[in-house]
Order: structure tokens, then sequence, then C-alpha cells
């Protein structure tokens, strides 16, 4: 299987602090990896540099064979890497078809002068646009929700239309940063199971940011652990339950013995 | 369950205060004294009279809304406590002014503004006052306590009756020059001038006396315009948003807009030449209101020199087309493709070093560019070229054929015709897929970039369309005028057309022709207004923002995704998954 995302020893420092410090990371294709730590482990500050938001310091970022070190946010999406954010961020005085009209933006074709004239080819891009756009809101379950203005959905289908957004553009990696931040745990079933349905149904290879340790450990293939700013383990979930360097990040060095009790603590 | 108790009675005081502050503000600024001699209702009351009254009317009305529910018999003395404060505060300027000469501080406090305010009877009059007060406060909360559709509609009336009040020497002009123009028809229209004269004679004898509306007249359309506004408030709300129109819909809106059209094709003729000049201001601010829309009310990125590319285009063609600076001497319009580039240009190059910047950085950073492109236009370093404080005189004016445009009524047309391009701009852009970009940079710049929009083109975009459009308004200010001067490019252009744009609802295309109409044509239609111009913006401008911060005529959305739901299932692929997820 081939690496979608590689970063080689990724160093990014704010001031004095080491947010990331040479951290290497693998996904592969077709997989569902998480990143897991702490509060301020650099989780967030990981995918701020993926995406172009922040440029590393030292060390690189490829995406297949493209190197995303130091590209614009607007390129690193172009090529085919899409994100969500911890605290839901849409445009909210948009309608919800609108939002993923814009995560459509980059395989857009019509500019100034065709949006003015309208022409055929533009009138074609909108109406197939539009298609997908609906085809898209039936697939995350937002039907019907289309003319609403985006900041008067409910909060779970807010989740849901970012990653709709963000599917919008289709990529081949999306990184999503705590998809079931807030949820109850019935939400959180259903989050979990679309994730699911983004990877077998789409064929988007997923990266995310995770609290719930019971999600974490029901869907990720791989899970990164992260603590200040270094990668402390990786594996599957059953090897991170074990792993004693996490259970010591995550509960204290003086629990690390009592071991048994922490295992079922991480397990959910 | 009581989350919050408000004293009624507190209230009451309180906004008769404001009231009081309100209304001695009006009368100390002098409007009341402007406007007294200005009779709404003949021999009734004059419009110095209302703005004096009206303040204890409308707080009493907020006042009764604010502490309902309440017995009706609570709310009305409620009301009555209100209004004979709000006018026992005005008696008390009265009183002062008889002890104390405020007219050293200030200088409307004249006797004859006492006089008004006591109704000519001097202190005895003061009861008058109290009275008054008294009346609009009960009046005002008694109208809250009527069913919300007879209240709405009784205000309405009110307000119309006001206007058209207010309205009586320019309706008088204008149909004085109807039957002028009459005389001057053919004979197999003599009909249409006899229905025309009579209906002129009907407004002007009928309906309005010498000055204001004749009192029988307006109790008629007071009842004839509550009944209207009656029938109307019950009928269904139409939807805000907009949806793929019916066949017939569509027919109804090619109407529409063919009257529409018309009736401004026809405009210069039924208002006259009076008004051309006033048409001509607005159109000109039309213009520029749907440029800064686009920068402001699509992009969000808040300009506060906008004026300058309107500076840049009126320059522009007057170096390229004046004989008296004699570079070019280019005629209208080879100068005007010139300009309109001069313009776009001057938007990138502002765009460029900003694009980072962000809300009141960038409203700084372009203020100071407007200071910058009038400063230059007025420096002696540039005078060889711009004129210096002279300005450029002798302006090419375009032509069509062999016709000079050059009166007012043909310039309305130039705008007329150059207003109805940039407004189809505007409109197709709002929909397209650089119009969502200039949306979604508005709502959140960070996460548009990590929606593959190149914020760098999009923002430039933005400053270039709009400049062009403010420059094209500059050109034809310079042709209009045969001339430009720097005094004429200052900062309270850039202001009025942001005002305009916040009053007609920011990004709303319709909304800049109402904002355009409401502040820049209403103070020139009430000469008494002029004077008080900023002030009235300014109460306008904050009344707006706690009433209704939306703005006059806010934007509609489109409804996309509703087609569906039409039966039109579009052809192609199926879609990827029927059921909902998490099932």
């Amino acid at each position: 299987m081939a690496e979608v995302l590689v970063s080689k020893k990724l160093t990014k420092r704010f001031g004095g602090l080491e947010a990331l410090s040479r951290i290497d990371l693998e996904v592969q294709e077709n997989s569902i990896q998480s990143i897991i730590g702490p509060n301020g482990a650099g989780k967030t500050t990981f995918f701020n540099c993926v995406t172009g938001f922040y440029t590393p310091e030292e060390g690189e970022i490829f995406f297949y064979t493209h190197n995303l070190t130091g590209l614009s946010p607007d390129r690193v999406t172009k090529l085919g890497v899409a994100r969500t954010y911890q605290n839901i961020r849409l445009f909210k005085n948009m309608t919800v078809v609108e939002n993923i009209l814009v995560g459509m933006h980059p395989h857009m074709k019509a500019g100034l002068i065709q949006g003015i004239l309208r022409d055929r080819a533009t009138r074609r891009e909108e109406q197939e646009s539009l298609e997908e756009a609906r085809r898209l809101l039936r697939f995350v379950g937002l039907r019907g929700r289309g003319d609403m203005m985006a900041m008067n959905l409910p909060y779970g289908e807010q989740r849901r239309l970012e990653i709709a957004r963000a599917v919008a553009s289709r990529p081949k990696l999306l990184l999503l940063d705590e998809p079931t931040a807030g949820m109850n745990p019935s939400e959180t079933q259903d989050m979990v199971h679309f994730i699911r349905r983004l990877r077998d149904e789409l064929g988007i290879t997923i990266l995310l940011i995770e609290h719930q340790m019971r999600v974490v450990m029901n869907i990720s293939e791989l899970i990164t652990v992260l603590d200040f700013g270094e990668k402390i383990a990786e594996g599957t979930p059953a090897q991170i339950q074990k792993d004693t360097r996490v259970i010591e990040a995550y509960l204290g060095r003086g629990a690390a013995s009592g071991l048994g009790q922490q295992q079922s603590a991480l397990a959910g | 369950m009581h989350t919050k108790s408000i004293s009624p009675w507190k209230e009451a005081v309180q906004a008769g205060l404001i009231a009081g502050a309100i209304a001695v503000l009006l009368n100390l600024v002098g409007m009341t004294t402007a406007f007294s001699g200005r009779y709404i209702v003949s021999g009734w009351f004059t419009m110095g009279q209302v703005l004096f009254l009206v303040p204890m009317f409308i707080l009493a009305y907020t006042t009764a809304r604010k502490i309902a529910p309440q017995p009706a018999m609570h709310t009305a003395l409620a009301g009555l406590v209100c209004g004979v404060i709000g006018s026992a505060v005005q008696a008390g300027l009265v009183l002062l002014g008889q002890v104390v000469n405020l007219r050293a501080m200030f200088i409307n406090a004249s006797p004859q503004l006492f006089e008004i305010l006591t109704f000519g009877r001097d202190l005895p009059g003061l009861l008058l006052l109290l009275l008054a007060g008294s009346i609009m406060g009960v009046v005002g909360a008694v109208i809250f306590l009527l069913p919300e559709r007879l209240a709405k509609s009784v205000l309405q009336a009110l307000l119309w009756i006001l206007l058209l009040g207010l309205l009586r020497d320019l309706v008088s002009t204008v149909t004085a020059q109807w039957v002028i123009k009459t005389k001057a028809f053919p004979d197999w229209l003599g009909w249409a001038g006899v229905l025309i004269t009579s209906l002129s004679t009907f407004i002007n004898k009928t309906i309005y006396s010498a000055s204001g509306l004749k009192p029988l007249s307006a109790i008629v359309l007071f009842l004839l315009v509550g009944a209207w506004a009656y029938w109307r408030y019950g009928r269904p709300k139409r939807a805000r948003i907009t949806g793929p129109l019916t066949r017939r819909q569509q027919t109804q809106r090619v109407l529409g807009l063919g009257g529409i059209a018309l009736l401004f094709i026809l405009l210069p003729s039924i208002l006259g030449i009076f008004f051309a000049e006033i048409l001509d201001n607005v159109g000109l601010y039309i213009l520029m209101g749907l440029g800064l829309n686009i920068v402001v009310g699509f992009a969000g990125l808040l300009d506060l020199g906008y004026v300058a590319f309107y500076a840049i285009g009126a320059y522009a063609m007057g170096v390229l087309t004046s004989p008296e600076l004699g570079f070019f001497n280019l005629t209208f319009w080879e100068a005007l493709p010139f300009a309109l580039l001069a313009t776009v240009i001057a938007g990138v190059i502002l765009g460029l070093p900003i694009l980072k910047m962000r809300g009141d950085y960038l409203a700084i950073v372009t203020l100071g560019f407007g200071e910058i492109v009038r400063l230059l236009a007025l420096s002696d370093w540039l005078r060889p070229w711009l004129g210096g404080t002279q300005g450029i005189q002798r302006i090419g004016q375009p032509t069509i054929g062999s016709i000079i445009l050059d009166s007012q009524q043909d310039l309305y047309y130039l705008f007329l015709a150059a207003i109805g391009i940039v407004a189809f701009i505007a409109w197709r852009l709002k929909d397209s897929r650089i119009g969502r970009a200039w949306m979604a940079i508005r709502e959140d710049e960070d996460v548009a970039m990590a929606m593959g929009i190149n914020h760098v083109a999009t923002k430039l975009l933005a400053f270039a369309t709009g400049a062009l459009f403010s420059g094209l308004a500059g050109t034809i200010f310079a042709a209009k005028l045969h001339s430009v001067y720097p005094h004429s490019m200052n900062f309270l252009v850039s202001i009025n057309v942001l005002s305009l744009i916040i009053i007609g609802g920011m990004g709303s295309i319709p909304g800049v022709f109402v904002g355009a109409f409401v502040l820049i044509a209403a103070p020139d239609l009430l000469r008494e207004f002029a004077e008080y111009r900023y002030l009235a913006y300014g109460a306008l401008l904050v009344a707006m923002m706690l009433t209704r911060p939306e703005g006059l005529w806010p934007e509609e959305r489109r409804r996309l995704e509703l087609h569906e739901e039409e039966g039109e299932v579009p052809l192609g692929e199926p879609p990827p998954v029927l059921n909902t997820p998490g099932g």
C-alpha cells in the first residue's frame, strides 16, 4: 500500500516552545488513523502544518509525491487534502448548499467574466455542481436542509455539513479535528459509522484527532500518540492500550504501576 | 415565574426623560423652528410640531411594548406618564429660557422657538404643551394595545400622511409642469391632456391646500391607506428566500422589471427638470454603492477610502480629455476605457499592500489611501497635471452621433445605462463561483483559503471590480460638471456610500437603490433637511442598527436545493448512497 502522507522530522516552534519536535508519521492509503495525546500535545499544530496554515521550521511533509512544506492552504487543498476544525467553522451566513458549493471551488472553473456572461459551459458547471451538492447532502443525511442558513443547523448537523464541505473538494486525504467533540453517545456512534462510510464508500483516507477513547479504539487501524510535541508511541489500538509510556502521559507516572485499571480507562 | 421584573412606572419615567431629551435636542439644533412653516395638515399641525411631539409618541409605544403584558389601564397610564414628563422637560426649557439667556450658548433657543413650543400663547401655552404631550403619550401606548395587524396599519397610515403632507411642495411643482407639458401634446392626445390637467387640479386643489394636506383629504387618505395596509398585512407573508420560478412567476417578474425599467426611462419627464439634478446625484451614488457593495457587502473588506477610485476615474477623464491641459484631447468615449483601466489598476495597487490586513486595520489604511489621493490632487507638486486647487476644467462631454449629452436629463440616461450594466454585473456575480468565494472570505478568511480559494486573487478581484464601478461613476461625474475639483473628493463621499449600503442592506443589490434614494434624494427633496443631513443620517443609522440591522431591503437567498423536491430528479450518475448515516 502506498503512503498518502509522510512527515519527516517535522518541527514547529513558537518562540522557545517546541510545539512539534521531529515528528515522523506515515498514513497508509485507504486507512483510518488517529492522533491522540493530552491537551497541548501538538495534534492540531500538526494539522495546521500539513494544511499550510503553519510553516514548519524543520522537516518536510509529503502528500503522495508532492512536497507540501511551505505551500499555502489553497494549494494544499487543490492537491487533495481537506480538513475540518475543532471548533466548527462554517460560513455561517451562507446557506447549506452554498457552503458545499464553496467547497467545490477548486475544481470549478468559471472566472469573473464567465460568471457575468453565464455562458453555456458555466451554466452547465453550476447545474452539475448543484446536483453534486445535493447528492452530497443526501450522503451526509442533510437532505432538505440545503436552503437553511448554516448557522441555523443543530450542532450535530453542523459537524456533518463541515465534513460534507471538506468532502466537496474531492480530497484523497481528510483531516478531522475532533469530529465527535460535544456529541452524546448516540450521535458519537453515528459519527463513527459515518467516518467509516467516508472511507469505504468514497475511498477517502482519514486522519483524525480524537479525545474519546471509545471512538479512537473502535475506529482506528493505527494510532499515533503525541505528548509535549513528541511522538511517544505508535501502533494498533491493542498495542497502544498496553503501552506504559502512553498510560504515563495520560495518567501520570505513579499511575502506570496499576496497569490493569488504566487499561480499562483507556479502553473507555 | 419572574426571571426579571420590570417596574412599569420606572420604565415610563425613564422613557419620558429620554423623549424629553430627544425633543430638546431637536429644538436646540433648530429643526423645530426650521420646519415650523411646513404644514402637514393645513391649519392643524406643522412638521415642527410633529418633531417636538413625536418623541413622546414613539417612546410611549416602545415602553408599552417593553412592559407588556400589563392591564390596559396601566399601559395607558404609563403612556400618560411618559408624555407628561417628555413635555414637562420641554416646558422646563421654555421656563429656563425666560430666566436665563440661553442664546449665548444655544443659538436656536430663540423667542421664535418658545413661541412654537407654547403654540403662540405665551406661558399659558405650556399647559397646551403638556396636554398635547400627554395625548401623544396615551395614544402611542394605546396603539400598542390594538391587535397587531390594526396597530401596524394605523402606524403606516400615520407615516404616509406625514410623508404626503411633507411632499406638498414637490407634488405641486411636479404636477404643475405636467400641465405645461400637455400644451405640447398633439391633437389626437387631447383627451390625455385633459385627463392630466384635471388630475393635477384635483391633486392641487382638492387634496392639498396652499400648504399641507386639506383636513378632510387627510382623514380620507388616512382611512384609505390604513385599509390598504390592513388588507396587505392580512395576506400570507412572502418567503424571503426565492426559489426557481414557475412559468407564471417568471412572466410576472419580466413584466415587473419591464414596468420598473419603463418608469425609470420616463422618470425625468414625469418629474420635470427640477428633479433631473437630484436624479443624477442619486444615480452617481447608486453606481458607487453597487461597487462598494461588492467590496464591503460581498467580500467583507471594509473600505473607507472608496472615494479615491471615484476621484481617479474623474481625474483620469479630466487629464485625458481637457484641452486646457492639452495632453491628449481625447473625446469622452475614447477616454472612457483608459480612465476605467486606470481605476482598476489603482484598485489592484491599493489591494496589494493590504491583502494581509483585516477589519479595523484595513479600514484605517483605506481611509489613508482616500486622503492621499485627495491630497495628491490638491498638491502643488502635481499641479501641472492635475490642476491643484483649481481642478480641471473643460472636460470632454459624451456624445451620441452629433448630439452632445450635456443637459441633466441627457446625463440621467447615461447614468441609467451605466447603472443597468453595473447592476446586471453585480447581480450575475453574486450567484457565481467568484461571488461565493467573496462571501466565503467575508465569513471566514482562513477557512476560505483552506477551501482552495486563492485569497490574493479573490480579494484583488473584489477591489478591482469595486474600483471599476466607482471609477465609472467618477468619469460620468466629471463629464456632468465639465470639471473636477479636489474638494468634491472628500471623505464624506466614502461615508455616504457606506451609509447607504448599510441602510439599504449589506450585500443586497436592491438595497443599494433604496439606500441611495433614502439618503441622497430625501435631503435634496426637503430643503429644510439639507442643513441637518448628517444629524439625520446619524439618527437613521443608530435607529436602523437598533431596530432593523439587516437594512431596509435585505439580501434574499436563492433556493437551490428546493429544486429537487419538485420531482425534477437530475439525470446522471445515481447518488452514491441513499440511506442516511447512522441507521
